[in-house]
């Protein structure tokens, strides 16, 4: 049985495509068979996160307009030989595809996949309606600031208006030192704001940075944020795992001065 | 609001936090704040008619009526008036 997931925040910059890149990459380092497609036509940013942009022929909208057939527009991932990449176009714009053409290509793709991630643009415009034509559930993405979770409350709002009830709140960018000094929303300010399910919390993280230099999704690997996006990857796949603590260690030195600020 | 209130510092994230409930009402009733405030003034002048009402205890929000994803997601005007005393002479 196969999943169509779309990727979505409302507010540009809050992480959208870099957690679709590593929740593809994870669930397919668990075993299963993902296609991430980029949905961000004319902007399109998926192929350089996950190290591809040297190998794109084809793209999203060639595919749609019979220009090639989608197994040639896909591009297998580097490292993993179940996970594919359909890539946006990036001199046309969002009019090139219709909702109705998106849920076709899904369509085609279920056949194949177990799970199909959709990265979605930004705003709610055309490009929204097309990445959320197919989807069976939604992944939110917001981090805590006002605007993210204001554009996420009118995301959540319209999702529900087309009929996709099945949605999960992810936090990115926390900064626990901040949440603790009471400078940032907490994980729980957040969803009890927008009323969702939390599926997850990424801390802010340099190494997400690192990894996007180097094209290479940072899933599983042995930082907070790589596990954060693993266990989102266990929780979408039905497993129950508890949340990390995402509080770092400190320093004996750095308590210490910590006890003498107070 | 007690005195010791006074003299703890509102935290940013406290103050991020009430703004955005607040912008959330609005935004999901598409009821603007300044609408929101001739209303609740037009019921404060109207129930003050008949009692004496609690105003630092007032609380008047536009929400959603089914809340935890039940059916409807109308809006509903929900006011809670704390009443301090029924005037009896009217």
């Amino acid at each position: 049985m196969s999943e169509v997931i779309v990727v979505t925040s409302g507010k540009g910059g809050v992480g959208k495509t870099t957690t679709s890149a590593n929740i593809g990459t994870g669930l397919a380092t668990l075993g299963k068979k993902v296609v991430l497609i980029d949905t961000d036509i004319g902007l399109r940013n998926l192929d350089v996160v996950m190290g591809l942009e040297n190998r794109i022929v084809y793209n999203l909208v060639d595919v749609v307009e019979g220009n090639c057939r989608a197994k040639q527009a896909m591009i297998k991932d580097k490292k993993l030989n179940n996970l594919f990449l359909l890539p946006s176009a990036q001199t046309r714009d969002k009019t090139s595809v219709t909702p109705e053409q998106m849920q076709a290509l899904i369509n085609e793709l279920r056949e194949e996949f177990d799970y199909i991630i959709l990265d979605c643009p930004a705003g709610i415009e055309q490009g929204f309606k097309n990445a959320i034509a197919g989807a069976d559930r939604a992944l939110i993405v917001t981090t805590p600031e006002v605007s993210a979770i204001r554009d996420a409350d009118r995301i959540i709002g319209l999702l529900e208006a087309n009929n996709i009830k099945k949605q999960h709140l992810i936090v990115n960018r926390l900064r626990m030192d901040m949440v603790k000094r009471g400078d940032m929303m907490s994980i729980e300010d957040v969803v009890d704001i927008l009323s969702i399910d939390l599926i997850g919390a990424v801390p802010d993280d340099e190494n997400i940075v690192i990894s996007t230099n180097h094209g290479e999704p940072l899933v599983g690997t042995d930082c907070l944020s790589g596990k954060a996006f693993m266990n989102i990857c266990h929780r979408i796949m039905g497993e129950e795992v508890p949340f990390l603590n995402l509080e770092t260690k400190q320093g004996f030195f750095s308590k210490l001065a910590g006890v003498f600020k107070k | 609001m007690s005195v010791f209130d006074l003299f703890k510092k509102k935290t940013s994230g406290d103050v991020a936090k009430d703004r955005l409930k607040f912008l959330l009402v609005s935004d999901r009733a598409k009821c603007s704040p300044e609408v929101m405030e001739m209303l609740k003034r037009d019921i404060i002048s109207c129930i003050s008619k008949y009692m004496e009402i609690d105003y630092d205890g007032l609380d008047i929000q536009i929400t959603t009526a089914g809340q935890n994803g039940e059916e409807g997601n109308a809006p509903a005007l929900f006011a809670n008036i704390p009443i301090k005393e029924v005037k009896h002479n009217v």
